[in-house]
């Protein structure tokens, strides 16, 4: 089937089979490898995009289903110019990964709540019931909440 | 793993879903965060998959005349902001939090996981809990069916292949009514081990109304009758309470064995959050009924 949908801004058009989960289009069609897979069963978050603004496992959605919408992820989120995302700078500053196979996911986590709700960096419960969504096995979390906070910070400071 | 081939359908009518859906071996797709990891497993393999996520009128959340009017694209997340629906809208929003994580509450539907009836699955209970009404839509129209007669056991429902649940209807609590929901669970993110929802209002003292439902505490959701009727009339005293939970625990709930619980410390448990959950309704009406 022929999909339509914006990656990161550029638009793609992809001839995919309907089984074609929105993770693989992504990997394999537009050799997007940002995006990693883990489970494939939606517990672990590593595949986690932006579609429409909103956080998802993309291993839970078809491509199909993008057809015409707007998909995020971590290649998207540093500036042209390379300039990493707050996000990106918070996570090094922090220590906020070791392995780094989580990380792709909790960015994006992180990247749809702040975008779409900068205080929930503000309060300690909410914050941490969004970083229970994804796996990290290293055990960063700590450092990934140090992280975001810092990154929301930054971000309401008028940083991009 | 990845799924088996199928073919895909995005109708944009009602119509269209039903037409869909009589051509067998046909799953719905809704927010699909049960259905494409089963698909994902290989367990389900399904030959067509009918998307109604392009179904303009499956939208939507209104309260009026009475009822919630729950549509089949209302995602969880829905539940977490104010619906403005009274005690309705608090309870649906406690329950809320306990269903998943933040991404998958964003493409989860309240309407699938009815569907759906997975055995620890909060919605099905409080729909049960609540006397809904859900409608089903298929080539013969659309018929109506009370929640507690809509399952029939773990991942089973009276909804045939070619019916889609198109919407629910929630009653409004009476605006004086308090809440209480209880969770228990092995791990934060596990499923729920049991799980107790309570509505009721008191007057003079007096429990006059009770709504009391169980989350995975037989083969489908249940609503605790013995228990409601052990409260209606009575004292909303720590006596009253204890004995209707002993009742929930002893007479409504009807639990398999499992291999880290037996029958009787099910039993037990249920006892126990119902009287947690009804001591947090109790609570919840005197916050809200003061003075009424």
């Amino acid at each position: 089937m022929r999909v339509t949908l914006t990656v990161n801004g550029e638009r793609r058009e992809l001839e995919v089979e309907a089984r074609r989960t929105l993770a693989d289009a992504l990997r394999e069609n537009c050799r997007l490898t940002g995006t990693h897979l883990a489970c494939e069963h939606g517990v672990c978050g590593a595949c986690t995009v932006l579609v429409d603004g909103e956080a998802v496992r993309s291993c839970l959605m078809f491509a199909v289903q993008c057809d015409g919408r707007e998909v995020r992820t971590v290649e998207g989120l540093a500036g042209a110019d390379g300039t990493p995302h707050p996000l990106q700078e918070a996570f090094s500053a922090e220590h906020a990964l070791q392995c780094g196979f989580c990380t792709p996911g909790f960015l994006m986590l992180a990247a749809g709540a702040l975008q779409e709700d900068p205080s929930i960096a503000d309060d300690p419960d909410r914050l941490r019931e969004l970083l229970t969504s994804n796996l990290c096995r290293c055990t960063g979390y700590e450092s990934i909440r140090r992280a975001v906070t810092r990154a929301a910070g930054e971000l309401a400071g008028g940083a991009s | 793993m990845k799924p088996t081939a199928f073919e895909y359908f995005a109708p944009r009518t009602v119509e269209e879903v039903v037409a869909a859906l009589a051509g067998g071996d046909t799953r719905v797709l809704a927010g699909g965060q049960s259905l494409v990891l089963e698909m994902n497993y290989r367990t389900v393999r399904p030959a067509r998959l009918v998307d109604i996520n392009r179904v303009a009128e499956f939208t939507g959340l209104d309260a009026g005349d009475g009822v919630l009017r729950v549509r089949p694209l209302v995602r969880h997340r829905a539940f977490e902001r104010d619906i403005s629906a009274g005690p309705l809208g608090r309870l649906l929003s406690s329950v809320v939090h306990n269903i998943a994580h933040p991404p998958i509450r964003a493409r989860g539907t309240m309407l699938g996981s009815l569907a759906y009836a997975h055995p620890a699955a909060e919605w099905p209970a409080v729909a049960t809990a609540l006397d809904a009404q859900l409608d089903l839509t298929g080539p013969d129209g659309t018929r109506t069916v009370a929640a507690e007669a809509f399952f029939a056991g773990p991942f089973d429902t009276v909804r045939r292949p070619e019916e889609l649940l198109s919407e629910a209807r929630l009653p409004l609590l009476p605006d004086r009514a308090g809440v209480g929901f209880v969770e228990h669970r092995r791990t934060h993110a596990s499923f729920a081990q049991l799980a107790a929802i309570a509505a009721l209002t008191v007057r003079d003292g007096v429990i006059d109304w009770v709504r009391l439902g169980l989350v995975n505490a037989a083969e489908r959701p249940v609503r605790a009758h013995a228990a409601e009727r052990a409260l209606l009339g009575q004292p909303a005293d720590a006596g009253t309470l204890t004995g209707a939970a002993r009742v929930a625990g002893e007479q409504d709930a009807d639990p398999r064995e499992q291999p880290h619980a037996s029958a009787g410390y099910q039993r037990h448990a249920v006892g126990v959050l119902v009287r947690r959950a009804l001591e947090a309704a109790v609570r919840d009406a005197g916050a809200v009924g003061d003075g009424r």
